[in-house]
């Protein structure tokens, strides 16, 4: 299962990624999209809506299940991939670069909880 | 499945494997004083033909629409039902209740309901309809459910005058989900949706709001202002209507509704005891298709090319999403959709067509019949199969009168609104024949 390194983890799977000052684009791993199968359909928030850590914001729904994926900070919605509106199956083909799902402006800057690739790898070991 | 009881030999081989040895012991957890020691207290067995005897008995007090002629309707309506309905909805392949589990074993039943979800579609013009409901009552509530899993609002608003048995259905569903109903009053003078009202009520926070069309009272509603009120604070249009209406009237989706919901049982299915009945639930826009309740049947190809049908976009549902899904109805009511089915294939557009304008002009002359007769109507709007009809009778009296006569009375609104004790509500389908009307007419003048 690829991990990439450079990007910041959660334990329900999902990716985070510095792109700006105070701003982190989001997605699934590549272990979340294994697991899930074929992604058939996204359900994207809008743009400019809250969020807060633990709380979905968007949902995968591949051909065998439909999953919530929780936002691992707090913030505002400041970019969607709305690609994945026509092509879900970049979850499922490219889940680190084109199968991004939001870009999230930060109302604070706090990764305290998030896993480094080498702890999310060992992570991985466990589940 | 035929029915085939096990015999003792069986029922120790179970117990056997159970390490028990008579069925009682099954009950051992169950106190002893709790258990009923004596046989139940029912009547000595009746062979085949004694019961059967019994219950044809039985069945003789009831008053059913072959020998009886029925202006009731509110909500339950005396529309012709071809023969071949019955015909078809009696063979054994298709005489089930639901979906069928292993529903793609099943490929003749999934492509009836997929019929039924394009006729829906199409009659309300809409985009997908699933495959049914248990009623209109039903399928209302759970359009104000989605529209507020959808608009992550929690009030829906609800036009007053729409069947209070929906109502009241739609306040069981919502009670207990936090979400507020707000009612929109109607006009005391032309029972349909006070517009006043409207302006009045913040249309900011509502998920939708709930229109009949036609009303309770029959009254056909002004929905353009009302779409464009709820529209505007973002909320969502959803249009309760009579399938058959439509064969006349404005769909929903030229209207601009979110959702169409209604009771399909008045497309050849018995009225019975007021069911079982069967609903429709249809969605303009991909969106909501993804949080539409129920199931949906879709076509496809099998690898050698042929068309099949599948259970579609099921992840949506209870069994696979849990308790985010929108609903809970893993089922549908498939025959009750087939005979639908096979109505509205029966008729076909000029058929339906047919169907309202024989309504419309029944109604309408029977109004004009109580009208000259120095009867009143109770509201002024245009109205399509049902009217309200005024004067300061006893209308269970009057029923009483008619139904000695043959005739079943219209239905009296003293049971749902006070306001409404002089009022009677009267149903004229396609059934009814010119003398029939006459009739009626008659004996309510007698009754004055």
């Amino acid at each position: 299962m690829d991990v990439k390194s450079g990007l910041m983890y959660t334990k329900d799977h999902e990716w985070v990624k510095e792109v700006s000052d105070n701003v982190v684009r989001i997605g699934i791993t590549d272990f979340a999209q294994d697991q899930l199968g074929d992604v058939v359909f996204v359900e994207l928030p809008e743009l400019n809506t809250r969020v807060n850590k633990g709380e979905a914001f968007s949902v995968v729904e591949s051909v065998k299940a439909a999953s919530d994926v929780y936002s691992p900070v707090t913030g505002t919605i400041v970019a969607v991939n709305t690609e994945l509106e026509e092509n879900p199956e970049l979850i499922n083909e490219s889940p680190y670069d084109r199968g991004w799902i939001v870009e999230v402006k930060l109302d604070e800057l706090d990764f305290s909880d998030l896993m480094t690739a080498k702890e999310y790898e060992s992570y991985l070991k466990e589940v | 499945m035929p029915y085939i009881p096990h015999t003792t030999a069986e029922q120790q081989e179970m117990l056997a494997a159970l390490g028990m040895t008579q069925i009682a012991d099954l009950f051992v957890d169950i106190a002893e004083n709790l258990r009923l020691k004596q046989p139940l207290n029912l009547p000595a067995p009746l062979a085949e033909h004694e019961l059967v005897r019994y219950m044809r008995q039985i069945a003789k007090k009831n008053i059913n629409l072959d020998d009886y002629v029925s202006f009731l309707g509110a909500g339950a309506y005396d529309h012709i039902i071809p023969a071949v309905i019955t015909h078809l909805t009696s063979r054994g392949e298709f005489l089930t209740a639901y979906t069928p589990y292993q529903a793609e074993i099943s490929q003749g039943v999934l492509q009836a309901i997929f019929e039924f979800q394009t006729l829906i579609a199409n009659l309300t013009n809409m985009e997908v309809a699933n495959a049914s409901m248990y009623d209109g009552a039903t399928a209302l509530a759970e359009a104000a459910l989605m529209a507020c899993n959808v608009t992550g609002r929690h009030k829906v608003a609800a036009a007053a005058n729409l069947d209070p048995d929906w109502l009241e259905v739609l306040s069981t569903y919502l009670e207990n989900q936090d979400i507020e109903v707000i009612k929109i009053g109607y006009h005391p003078i032309t029972g349909l949706i006070d517009q006043a009202a409207l302006s009045t009520t913040l249309n900011q926070e509502l998920a939708c709001m709930l229109v009949g069309q036609p009303n309770f009272f029959g009254g056909l509603e002004d929905v353009e202002p009302i779409a464009r009120w709820i529209k505007a604070g973002g909320g969502l249009l959803v249009m309760a209507v009579d399938p058959i209406s439509l064969g006349i009237l404005k769909a929903p989706g030229e209207y601009g509704a979110d959702i169409a919901v209604g009771d399909a049982g008045c497309l050849g299915n018995p009225t019975s005891f007021g069911g079982p009945s069967v609903g429709f639930f249809a969605v303009n826009g991909s969106k909501l298709v993804r949080k539409m309740p129920g199931r949906i049947v879709g076509q496809t190809t099998d690898k050698n090319g042929k068309i099949g049908y599948v259970l579609t976009l099921q992840t949506r549902e209870q069994h696979i999403r849990r308790e985010k899904a929108t609903s809970n109805i893993c089922t549908n009511q498939a025959l009750n959709a087939l005979a639908a089915t096979i109505y509205l294939a029966l008729l076909g557009k000029q058929g339906v067509k047919q169907v309202a304008y024989q309504c419309v002009q029944k109604t309408a002359y029977m109004r004009s019949q109580l009208l000259d007769a120095g009867f009143r109507v109770r509201f002024t709007a245009p109205v399509f199969k049902e009217f309200v009809l005024q004067a300061d009778l006893d209308w269970d009296k009057v029923n009483d009168y008619l139904l000695e006569h043959g005739f079943l009375g219209g239905f009296p609104l003293k049971y749902v609104d006070v306001q409404l004790a002089d009022s009677v509500l009267i149903a004229v389908t396609e059934a009814r024949t010119k003398a029939e009307i006459d009739q009626f007419v008659e004996l309510l003048r007698r009754c004055r």
